[in-house]
């Protein structure tokens, strides 16, 4: 019996006609030229890889353990005319810790300048799940929160009222179960939307209220800009230097700041067919 | 009263973390901070490292990291609306 429920609940729903997936064409990696770059954020085991696999038909090793996604994988796909290079970085619990892979993550969303980054949040565990979300509207205007296994959360009890956290948040919150389909259309739709400026976001800041260390701040992000020519994100720089953050001190001695990592993007990929 | 002195089944209230550089970065990062209740849940064969209940998820500190989160066991009311 319980067989037949869940051959029921593993098929997407693409033949439905209200959900609207007969936009999105699957790209592999064929990625080519591309309009926008999209990034996958997220704390580890909240289903970017999954997400990454239904959009563009890879088979990205899907696993429930962490640092499975050690560099960063990119694929490509298609929606709405416009065609996005998406990139599934290695999960992360902050901007700010400094294990190699989170390095990666937050090297790339820092200085890759991605045109939208999804963060893809645990809806089960989401107060945990919160606080990279926040660090990321921190740095970047266009954010769409994927608030993924939203059907582990139900089995839990747990509801999520997504258009107070859309409010609060400034920015679209997708409700998603990735590994049933549940939930693409409405992302793809979201990301199109910020992609293209049709939707204005207004992300959630922290103020910081006091006079010395705003001064402080800006003496030195204008320093950084001058010594980095062309560096994003100065200021968050600026302020991860007065906290003493070693391996941005490290980077700014170095001359290193803002290279991006490049590993062998593609090396994990070309093994894998396209679906 | 430390985070690595809980018995197994107790919940105690975060007062202050005393980790420091980057191990304090990533006990704040998952979650552990002043005020946050955890909740003690499993221990390894031998003792260490132990499972916690943190904000709904499960993290796994070796005493060392535990000794260095200070907590207040928590009345019953405050355990009962914690699981609600």
């Amino acid at each position: 019996m319980s067989a037949q429920i869940e051959t029921v609940d593993a098929k997407p729903c693409s033949a439905c006609s209200s959900c609207n997936t007969s936009q999105l064409t699957r790209l592999g990696i064929k990625a080519g030229g591309w309009d926008y770059v999209v990034a996958l954020m997220g704390n580890p085991n909240t289903g970017k890889s999954t997400i990454f696999n239904s959009l563009t038909g890879l088979r990205q090793h899907v696993g429930n353990w962490p640092g499975k996604t050690v560099t960063r994988a990119e694929g490509a796909f298609s929606y709405n005319n416009n065609k996005y290079k998406l990139v599934d970085l290695p999960g992360t619990y902050s901007l700010l810790s400094t294990s190699v892979d989170e390095e990666i993550a937050r090297d790339f969303v820092l200085f890759g300048q991605p045109n939208v980054t999804i963060v893809v949040a645990d809806a089960a565990r989401l107060e945990r799940n919160l606080g990279l979300a926040m660090q990321v509207l921190e740095i970047t205007d266009r954010v769409v929160v994927a608030l993924n296994l939203i059907d582990e959360a139900r089995g839990n009890g747990v509801t999520v009222d997504e258009r107070a956290l859309t409010r609060d948040l400034g920015v679209p919150v997708v409700p998603m179960a990735a590994r049933r389909g549940e939930g693409v259309a409405e992302l793809l739709s979201a990301v199109d939307n910020v992609a293209q400026g049709a939707y204005p976001t207004r992300p959630r800041r922290m103020k910081y209220r006091d006079a010395q260390l705003e001064a402080a701040i800006v003496t030195l992000a204008a320093q950084l800009e001058s010594a980095f020519a062309g560096l994003p994100n100065a200021r968050w720089v600026a302020l991860r230097l007065l906290e003493g953050d070693e391996s941005i001190v490290r980077a700014v001695h170095e001359g290193t700041l803002g290279e991006i990592r490049q590993p062998n993007t593609f090396v994990n990929l070309t093994k894998l067919e396209a679906r | 009263m430390t985070l690595s002195q809980l018995e197994v089944g107790q919940i105690a209230k975060v007062i202050k973390v005393r980790s420091e550089n980057a191990e304090r970065r990533r006990m704040l990062d998952i979650g552990i901070l002043p005020g946050t209740v955890i909740e003690t849940v499993m221990r390894s064969p031998l003792g260490d490292p132990v499972a916690y209940r943190v904000r709904d998820a499960v993290v796994a500190l070796r005493r060392e990291q535990a000794e260095l989160i200070e907590v207040q066991s928590v009345a019953q009311e405050t355990r009962m609306e914690m699981k609600r």
